[in-house]
C-alpha cells in the first residue's frame, strides 16, 4: 500500500493572512496527502508539539509579517530539541531572496514565493518525503 | 440612442463570419468574477435604461456617477500613501517625506502587536515589532508618530480595527497635548471589526463585542470629533484574502449595513452617524469589473440608506471611498512589471470614481515599500491625475452600453448576495456559520486552479517568464524592538502608577456595565497606559476569539 505523505500547514506569529495557506493545504489535499492546517496565531512550541503528536513528514510556514527568520529559526531549533530534525521543514510568504540562502543554512528545506505554482510544492513533497522514509529505514 | 439591427442578426451575420476566418482564442472571456461578458453590447443591451433612476448626476441621488457635484474639476482624489515601519521615529520622517513629495494625507500602518493590541514587550510580539508597519504601545510613541505634523491641517488615516478605540484615544490625547483642537482634526480610523472576522483575522474579542466598542466610536465620534469618520467599511482585505469582485462588493455593504443596524438598535439617530461612515475598496487588475463596482456600490447604498433605512440626509446617502491597488495581485517576479499593474488599477479606481487613493509599490510583493518605490507609487497617481486628462470630465464611462451593462449585472449579482446573508440572520451570524470563510476560500482556491491550468494568465508568473532581475529592497533594523522596549520601560517608569490603575479600573467598569468605553479610552491615553494593558482589561471582560479552523 502507498504510504500517504503527512504534511502539517502552520500560521506562525500574529499575522492573520491565510490565503496562502489555505490554497496550499487544499491542493495537498487535493494530491491525495494527509493535510493538518493549524489555524492561526500558533506559536513555535504549539507548532513543533502538532508536529509530533501528527507525526508528519513535514512542516510547512505560511508567513507574510517579514518575522520568517525568527520563526523558522525557533521552529528548527525546537524540531532539533526534540530530535525530530528529520522532520521537512519548508515554507513561503513574502520572504526576500536575500534570506533565501540564510534560511536554507538554517535547514529550510525550501523557500517557495508568491506565484509558486502549487503542482511544485506538490512535486517537493513528493521526491523529498520518501527520500526521509528511506534515511528512516536505512 | 437607438438601432434597427439587433444584436442577433449582426451575431449571426457578421460576428461568426469573421470566427470562420479566425476563431476566438482559447482563453476564458470572463471577468474575475466570473462574469461572462458577451462579445458586444448595443442599444438593445439598456433598453428601457431610466438614466434619473439608475444614474442621476454627480453629487445628486443615487450617486452612481460620483459623490461630488464638480468632483475632481474641484478637487482631485487625496493622495494617501499608506506607511508605516520600524519605530515611531523613522515612520514620522517617512511621513514628513511623503507629504514634501505632495501627498496630500497620512495613512499610517501599524506593525502586527499593535494591531493584535499587544505592547511590544510582550512574548507574542517577539520577532514582529516594527516589522510590518510602525510600533505604538503608548502616547509617548504616538507623540513621536506624528512630531512636527500639524494635525490640524493634514488628515490621517489609521489603519487598526481591534484595538482601534485606544488608538484613536491616543491620537486624540496627542493633538490635544499638543493644542490642536479636536473640532478640527480630520481623519479615519479603519475600525472595521467584521471583515476582520471575514477575512483580515486580526481579531481579538468575540463578534458581538467587538462590534459593540466600533458602535462606542459611532455614538462618540459625531459629538466630539465631528469631522472625524470613524470607520472605513472595508472590501479591501476581502478581495486580498481571495473573494471575487461581487463577493468584495456584497460582503462589504452587508458589513456597512450591519452597522448601521447595531447603531440604530443603540438608539442612535441615522443622519447623525451615517454621513461619517466612509468605504475601502480594491482596485485590482479587471478593468471595467472595477469601474462597475464603484458605481455599483453607490448606488446600492444610496438606495439601501433612503429607500430601507428612511435617511433623510443626503450626506447618508453617498457613499464615500478610498481605494488601494490590489497588493494580492503583485508578482515576487519581474517585480518592475508592478508599475504598469498599480497603474492601471488607479485608473480603474479613478474612472470609478474615488474619493481616495493608495497606489502599492511595485516591490511590495517581496518586502516593505523602499523609499524610491513609494515615490514611484505616488508619482503614478500625480501622472494620472496632471497628464491623462482623464479627470475633465465627469464619470467619463457612463452611458458606455458595456458599463452600464455590468454595472446592473453587479448591482443584481451583489443584492442577491445581501439577500442570502439577510436570510442567514445578518453578518455576526453568517460570520459563526463560517459563511465567508468558505465562500473566500472556494473563491481563491478556484482562482489559483485557473491560473495553474493556465486559464488564467499573468505575466512574468505563468507566462512571458524570465530569470533574474532583482531590485533593492528595504529591511527593518532588528534594533528597533530594542529601542522601543526600551521606550516602553521608561513609560512604565515614569507616569503616575496610580492615574494609570484609576483610568483602567475606569475602562474596565464602563466594558463591564456596558457603557460607552470611549472616554475612559481617552483617560488611559493620557495617563499613558500601554495599549496591551487597556487591551487586557477588555479581554477580562470580554474573552477572545478563535475562529473554527476551515481549509
Amino acid at each position: 500500500m502507498d504510504r500517504r505523505i503527512r504534511v502539517l500547514i502552520a500560521k506562525p506569529g500574529l499575522d492573520g493572512h491565510d490565503r496562502g495557506a489555505k490554497v496550499v493545504a487544499r491542493a495537498l489535499r487535493d494530491a491525495g496527502m494527509e493535510v493538518i492546517y493549524t489555524g492561526l496565531r500558533q506559536t513555535p512550541e504549539m507548532i513543533v508539539s502538532a508536529a509530533l503528536q501528527e507525526d508528519v513528514d513535514a512542516i510547512g510556514l505560511s508567513i507574510l509579517s517579514g518575522a520568517h527568520m525568527h520563526y523558522f529559526s525557533e521552529v528548527r531549533r525546537l524540531l532539533e530539541e526534540q530530535n525530530a530534525g528529520d522532520v521537512l521543514l519548508f515554507g513561503g510568504g513574502i520572504i526576500p531572496d536575500e534570506d533565501v540562502p540564510r534560511l536554507k543554512a538554517l535547514g529550510v528545506a525550501a523557500v517557495f514565493g508568491p506565484g509558486t505554482s502549487t503542482q511544485d510544492i506538490v512535486d517537493f513533497l513528493k521526491q523529498a518525503a520518501p527520500a526521509r522514509w528511506a534515511a528512516q529505514e536505512g | 440612442m437607438s438601432t434597427n439591427r439587433p444584436k442577433s442578426a449582426w451575431m449571426r451575420e457578421t460576428y461568426n463570419k469573421s470566427l470562420e476566418k479566425m476563431p476566438e482564442r482559447p482563453v476564458a472571456h470572463k471577468t474575475l468574477s466570473g462574469i461572462a461578458p458577451e462579445p458586444l453590447y448595443t442599444p438593445e443591451d439598456l433598453k428601457g435604461f431610466d438614466y434619473d433612476q439608475k444614474l442621476g448626476h454627480p453629487g445628486e441621488y443615487p450617486y452612481t456617477r460620483g459623490v461630488y457635484g464638480s468632483m475632481y474639476r474641484s478637487k482631485l482624489w487625496t493622495m494617501r500613501m499608506f506607511a508605516g515601519f520600524g519605530s515611531a521615529e523613522q515612520t514620522n520622517e517617512r511621513f514628513k517625506k511623503l507629504l514634501k513629495a505632495g501627498q496630500t494625507g497620512l495613512s499610517t500602518a501599524f506593525d502586527l502587536p499593535t494591531l493584535m493590541g499587544y505592547d511590544s514587550d510582550h512574548p507574542l510580539s517577539k520577532g514582529e515589532v516594527g516589522k510590518c508597519g510602525v510600533a505604538v504601545s503608548s502616547l509617548a510613541d504616538m507623540e513621536i508618530l506624528f512630531e512636527g505634523i500639524n494635525l490640524e491641517e493634514v488628515t490621517t488615516s489609521m489603519t487598526i480595527n481591534s484595538p482601534a478605540n485606544a488608538i484613536w484615544a491616543m491620537y486624540l490625547a496627542a493633538a490635544k497635548k499638543k493644542g490642536y483642537r479636536w473640532e478640527r482634526l480630520g481623519g479615519t480610523i479603519q475600525n472595521d471589526i467584521l471583515k476582520e472576522f471575514i477575512a483580515q483575522k486580526e481579531f481579538i474579542f468575540p463578534p458581538e463585542p467587538s462590534v459593540k466598542l466600533v458602535i462606542d466610536t459611532f455614538e462618540w465620534g459625531p459629538k466630539h470629533v465631528p469631522k472625524w469618520n470613524f470607520i472605513s467599511v472595508s472590501g479591501y482585505h476581502i478581495r486580498e484574502a481571495g473573494s471575487t469582485a461581487v463577493q468584495e462588493l456584497a460582503f462589504t455593504l452587508a458589513d456597512g449595513l450591519e452597522y448601521v443596524d447595531w447603531a440604530l438598535r443603540r438608539g442612535l439617530e441615522i443622519d447623525e452617524f451615517a454621513p461619517r461612515i466612509s468605504f475601502f475598496f480594491n482596485a485590482h487588475n479587471d478593468f471595467f469589473e472595477e469601474i462597475c463596482k464603484f458605481r455599483a456600490a453607490r448606488r446600492i447604498w444610496a438606495r439601501e440608506m433612503r429607500e430601507r433605512y428612511g435617511a433623510k440626509n443626503p450626506q447618508s446617502w453617498a457613499l464615500r471611498t478610498h481605494a488601494q491597488t490590489a497588493g494580492v495581485s503583485l508578482t515576487a517576479q519581474q517585480p518592475l512589471n508592478n508599475i504598469a499593474r498599480v497603474a492601471i488599477q488607479a485608473l480603474a479606481a479613478v474612472l470609478g470614481g474615488t474619493n481616495s487613493l493608495h497606489t502599492d509599490a511595485y516591490d511590495e510583493a517581496l518586502a516593505l515599500p523602499t523609499e524610491d518605490s513609494a515615490t514611484i507609487a505616488l508619482r503614478t497617481q500625480q501622472i494620472i491625475a496632471y497628464e491623462t486628462g482623464v479627470t475633465h470630465t465627469i464619470d467619463p464611462l457612463a452611458g458606455s452600453y458595456y458599463v452600464e451593462w455590468l454595472t446592473d449585472e453587479m448591482e443584481r449579482q451583489a443584492l442577491a448576495i445581501l439577500e442570502e446573508i439577510r436570510r442567514m440572520g445578518g453578518v455576526v451570524r453568517a460570520i459563526e456559520e463560517g459563511y465567508f470563510l468558505r465562500e473566500i476560500a472556494d473563491a481563491s482556491y478556484h482562482f489559483q486552479q485557473e491560473v495553474e491550468r493556465g486559464e488564467r494568465i499573468i505575466v512574468g508568473v505563468n507566462a512571458f517568464q524570465e530569470e533574474g532581475l532583482q531590485v533593492p529592497i528595504q529591511l527593518v533594523d532588528p534594533e528597533v524592538e530594542r529601542v522601543q522596549n526600551a521606550r516602553l520601560a521608561q513609560v512604565r517608569r515614569e507616569r503616575d502608577p496610580i492615574a494609570v490603575q484609576v483610568a483602567l479600573e475606569g475602562l474596565r467598569q464602563a466594558a463591564k456595565e456596558g457603557r460607552n468605553t470611549m472616554p475612559h479610552f481617552v483617560e488611559c491615553a493620557l495617563a499613558y497606559a500601554t495599549l496591551g494593558e487597556m487591551m487586557d482589561e477588555l479581554r477580562a471582560v470580554y474573552g477572545v476569539y478563535e475562529e473554527p479552523v476551515l481549509v
